[in-house]
């Protein structure tokens, strides 16, 4: 039997939901086919938001890729619009003259931002929130001028508003109403949202109604009815959106404000289907992915011939994706007479909590500043719950996973794609899942807004236990599930030395791993055996590897050493010479007190280094990088010591140290700190007669300040000190955790104590000594290996016109 | 369009390194490959462009049949130049012929034909 001709209009996320519904249903029913107007395969739009907030970028919100079609043998047509629909010869036409024949068809075509029929409006610099096009252009023009208008203060505009901020643009809001997204907040919370985002740096215009966008060819300003006008070099329009049912109502389907559907999500002509945000279901028409992806489980059931009562509608949650902002709100947002509600309002948090009740029975919520409860209170919502069964959990304070522990498993985890808790706890026992990324493939919970990341994070937790410890925070990467501990046992006892040995012996689940393991064992055994085993540059990054940074475009850069920030004219001269020669394109010093050059060639590197002829600053390195220091007693009137001579000492017996991540150092020569000894991996103070070793300090990504690790009298017990303290790291640490996160997981009191053993400090001393006694200038190595500099830094150039 | 397929000497077998990248120009810089090696000693050429933001694949590290992007880790197959899951793209992929020990890449026509046909969508 031939199969069926399934056609979809419109590849977005409603539709293609629908599609993956039936897919589940009847795998081999249908012969189907997409059109997509916009040139990509199925998107997140609602990630648009992080997009333009640069929290994640546009390559990666693609929720279906192009394999995903082509695994379920659907043919796509992206870039392609369909032009006409005749529903009598059961054909659509596009606007590329194809023409196609269908057996069902499937309109989901979404919404089309509503646009302010403004005077103006056609200018350049005028843009709607819709799609990756919109998002693009916003943060183009973010990147040629200063003042953006967001017109619209409900959920989209502030999310454009938030994410233009973030592209460093100066953002007015303009809002028709008196409070911010008076239809999802009650005034209390209204004004709470607007004072935040106040402090975050928005301006709001209220109560202003839009009249003209004044400009020559791009949008120069907005004038409002009161005749007042503001300046603005891009009008981003956020006021709404209507359903594109435009096709539908051309090809005579009966058509409202959306195109209107029954429970079944079919149209008034026999064969044609509506879902998402272009259809009106029971006169409503919804604008969130939750109820669409509900349309389209229910449509799927009817076309695939499944029995089911049919789609009833939904109940309508927000939450606002804007980093630091907390708020959601579902069903009822005002009292009315009948109304009872719970309060709480806590002005010095800033947490505002509304639970509305009518009947006994809960019928809506605003949280604002803990919104915690959210999904919980939407479940409750959904089914009528009485107040009480919210009262008597709401008064025990929670941890997140006891919290899931005690949830039904009937209540909604994942609001958007409606995934229960019972849902999950199946996938993962039934399927043997332990990680938040699998529960996301099998279910599809949290993979829309990601609201629920950390709700699905507690639930793993619980539902595995242990292992789920294990797994998150130890496997050393998804070839194995191996602990390091594990690894670094098995390679001791079974006298393991080669990483492919590691991985084939510990039955890896990847031949030859990937690019996280091989880095992390390549260290692993050296740190075990450092004069046996022999380093494998294919296991580096290529920074390590290449003894160099590299830069965006390919080239590297060149950081010689210059041990404590100290240099000399010599010095200065030579990197003053090989810049010149070979033309470097920026010198620049570096925030660790040395000179940066940048944009050199691959195969000029080995020549550079030899003409320097100075020691690597390992730049590179997971290792020693710098030594900070301070100018110290021989100038600065509040010195107590030689900082720069003790910082000198600790570079030259570290330099080319091998680590778990980098190790950065400072030594200052009093308590003002100024080689900012408080943020770095050790960091050393000289007072009166006395020296503190502080360490686990970073000023990185995650800012943490150093403890206070030993009070020692002289420069020798800081060298010795910090040897130990060093080797202890090199040891225990798992490959890429910085001091910072190591001092953390252990403990600071648990390091001074392991350090407080006489024995142990002079063996940790020893096979410091040992590992440095192997270790060797990076450039050098380079230098007097032939095979490695052809290997590494050789190019190949072939003219044109080879044959 | 008339195009020749041209087959040009890279470098003997013994001089590529294993599980490392070569980096590779072509004519007058508008063309460049990443020829590795591999463990199982089949050598691969592909675009030396990451679909991602154009890193230089030759840098990166060799797993198997995968290279990781230097940049950003992509995850890149050297056999057929699909970025892995769930990442989305790919890198043009040229034959490689060994003769009598020596190299040999085949430029032109075979370059397009061997362009995954997802690519043809965006
Ligand atoms: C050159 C320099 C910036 C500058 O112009 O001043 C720099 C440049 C880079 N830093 Fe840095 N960092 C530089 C000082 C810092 C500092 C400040 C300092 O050391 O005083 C910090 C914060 C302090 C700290 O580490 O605790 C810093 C925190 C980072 C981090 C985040 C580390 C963390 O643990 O969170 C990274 C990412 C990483 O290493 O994984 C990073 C990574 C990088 C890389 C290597 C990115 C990369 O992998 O390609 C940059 C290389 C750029 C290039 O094209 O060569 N850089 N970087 C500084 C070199 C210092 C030096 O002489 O060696
Ligand atoms: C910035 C932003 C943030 C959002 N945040 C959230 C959120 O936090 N939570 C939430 O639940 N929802 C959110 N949404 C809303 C959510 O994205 C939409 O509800 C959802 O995408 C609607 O799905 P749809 O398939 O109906 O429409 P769409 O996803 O718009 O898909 C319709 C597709 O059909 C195409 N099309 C239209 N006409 C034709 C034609 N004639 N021929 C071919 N193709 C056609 C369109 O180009 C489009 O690609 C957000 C939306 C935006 C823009
Ligand atoms: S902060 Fe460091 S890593 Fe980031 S762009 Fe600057 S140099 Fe590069
Ligand atoms: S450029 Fe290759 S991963 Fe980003």
């Amino acid at each position: 039997m031939s199969k069926q001709k399934l056609l979809l209009i419109g590849n977005g996320m409603a539709g293609i939901r629908a599609i993956e519904e039936i897919l589940k249903l009847a795998p081999d029913k249908f012969d189907i086919t997409v059109f997509g107007d916009e040139p990509y395969p199925n998107y997140n739009r609602i990630q648009l938001s992080k997009v333009l907030q640069g929290d994640t970028e546009i390559a990666d919100i693609t929720l279906n890729d192009w394999n995903w079609y082509e695994e379920n043998g659907i043919s796509l047509y992206t870039g392609e619009s369909v032009t006409g629909i005749d529903t009598k010869q059961q054909t659509i036409s596009t606007d590329k003259g194809r023409k196609i024949a269908y057996d069902k068809l499937i309109i989901a075509t979404g919404s089309v931002p509503f646009m302010l029929p403004l005077p103006g409006a056609d200018k350049e610099g005028v843009t709607a929130f819709r799609n990756i096009r919109d998002c693009e252009q916003m943060i183009q023009a973010s990147q040629e001028h200063k003042k953006a208008v967001v017109i619209g203060g409900g959920l989209l505009g502030l999310e454009a508003a938030r994410g233009l901020l973030n592209l460093g643009m100066t953002v007015d809001v303009v809002h028709l109403s008196d409070t911010l997204m008076e239809r999802q907040l009650d005034k209390t919370a209204g004004k709470m949202l607007q004072k935040e985002l106040e402090s975050q740096g928005m301006n709001f215009l209220l109560e202003k109604q839009s009249a003209e966008i004044i400009g020559e060819e791009r949008v120069a300003g907005l004038k409002f009815a009161d005749g007042e006008e503001v300046q603005a070099d891009l009008v981003v329009m956020a006021v709404g959106i209507k359903p594109n049912a435009a096709l539908a109502k051309d090809s005579g389907i009966e058509v409202n404000r959306g195109i209107i559907v029954n429970d079944y999500l079919e149209t008034n002509v026999a064969g044609v289907y509506a879902v998402g945000e272009c259809v009106e279901h029971r006169g409503a028409v919804y604008g969130l992915v939750a109820p669409l992806y509900q349309q389209g489980q229910e449509m799927a059931k009817r076309i695939c011939g499944t029995e089911s009562v049919g789609y009833q509608g939904s109940v309508l949650s927000t939450q606002l994706k804007v980093s630091g902002v907390d708020v959601f709100s579902a069903g009822k947002i005002v009292e009315d007479e009948e109304t009872k509600s719970v309060k709480v309002f806590d002005d010095w948090r800033g947490v505002y909590q509304k639970v509305l009740i009518d009947e006994g029975k809960i019928t809506g919520a605003v949280l604002f500043g803990d919104t915690k409860d959210g999904n919980r209170l939407l479940g409750l919502i959904n089914k009528s719950a009485p107040i009480e069964e919210y009262m008597d959990n709401a008064a025990s304070q929670e941890t997140g996973v006891d919290l899931v522990a005690s949830m039904p498993n009937e209540e909604i985890i994942c609001g958007c794609n409606g995934v229960t808790k019972g849902a999950i706890v199946d996938a993962i026992n039934s399927q043997g899942l332990t990680t938040v990324e699998q529960v996301k493939g099998c279910t599809s919970a949290s993979r829309s807004c990601g609201g629920c990341t950390s709700l699905v994070s507690d639930l793993v937790a619980c539902t595995i236990g242990d292992a789920f410890e294990q797994n998150q925070k130890e496997s050393v990467c998804s070839c194995t599930t191996l602990s390091k501990d594990e690894v670094i046992e098995e390679i001791k006892a079974k006298g393991l030395s080669h990483t492919r040995e590691v991985m084939n012996v510990l039955g890896w689940t990847s031949e030859e791993g990937c690019s996280k393991c091989r880095p992390a064992l390549n260290y692993y055994l050296g740190m075990l055996n450092p004069t046996g085993y022999k380093d494998e540059k294919e296991s580096r990054y290529v920074n390590e590897r290449l003894r160099a940074n590299i830069q965006k475009d390919g080239t590297y850069s060149v950081v010689p050493r210059m041990y404590g920030g100290v240099t000399n004219s010599k010095d200065l001269r030579k990197i003053a010479d090989v810049a010149d020669k070979y033309e470097v394109k920026l010198i620049k010093v570096t925030g660790g007190q040395r000179i940066d050059l940048f944009g050199v060639k691959k195969d000029d590197l080995p020549s550079i280094w030899a003409e320097l002829d100075m020691p690597s600053g390992a730049a590179y390195a997971k290792g020693l990088r710098t030594v900070k220091t301070c100018v110290g007693a021989d100038f600065c009137r509040f010195g107590t010591s030689d900082s720069i001579g003790l910082g000198t000492q600790l570079e030259k017996k570290f330099e080319g140290m091998n680590a778990p991540h980098k190790v950065k150092m400072s030594v200052s020569a009093c308590p003002r700190n100024c080689a900012e000894g408080a943020v770095k991996d050790v960091g050393i103070i000289g007072l009166d007669g006395e020296y503190e070793i502080y360490v686990g300090g970073n000023a990185g990504t995650h800012m943490r300040q150093a403890e206070l690790l030993a009070k020692v009298k002289t420069e020798k017990e800081v060298l010795e000190t910090t040897a130990a303290f060093l080797q202890y790291y090199r040891e225990t640490a798992n490959y890429l955790d910085r001091t910072s996160v190591w001092v953390e997981r252990m403990g600071i009191d648990h390091i001074k104590e392991v350090l407080a053993d006489e024995q142990t400090f002079k063996e940790l001393n020893k096979r410091m000594d040992e590992n440095m006694s192997v270790v060797q200038d990076g450039w050098k190595e380079v230098l007097e290996d032939k095979t490695m500099a052809r290997d590494l830094y050789e190019n190949v150039k072939i003219p044109v016109g080879t044959k | 369009m008339e195009k020749l397929i041209s087959r040009v000497f890279i470098a003997k077998v013994d001089e590529l390194p294993k599980n490392l990248g070569k980096r590779v120009y072509v004519g007058d810089g508008n063309l460049e490959l990443a020829v590795f090696k591999l463990a199982n000693g089949d050598i691969r050429a592909i675009e030396n462009r990451c679909p991602h933001k154009a890193g230089v694949l030759s840098e990166g590290m060799v797993s198997g049949e995968y290279v990781f992007c230097p940049m950003h880790d992509w995850k890149i197959s050297v056999v057929d130049g699909k970025a892995q899951g769930p990442d989305v793209g790919c890198v043009k992929t040229f034959k490689v012929a060994v003769e009598d020990g020596e190299v040999y890449v085949l430029l032109g026509e075979a370059e397009e034909a061997s362009l995954p046909s997802e690519c043809s969508h965006s």
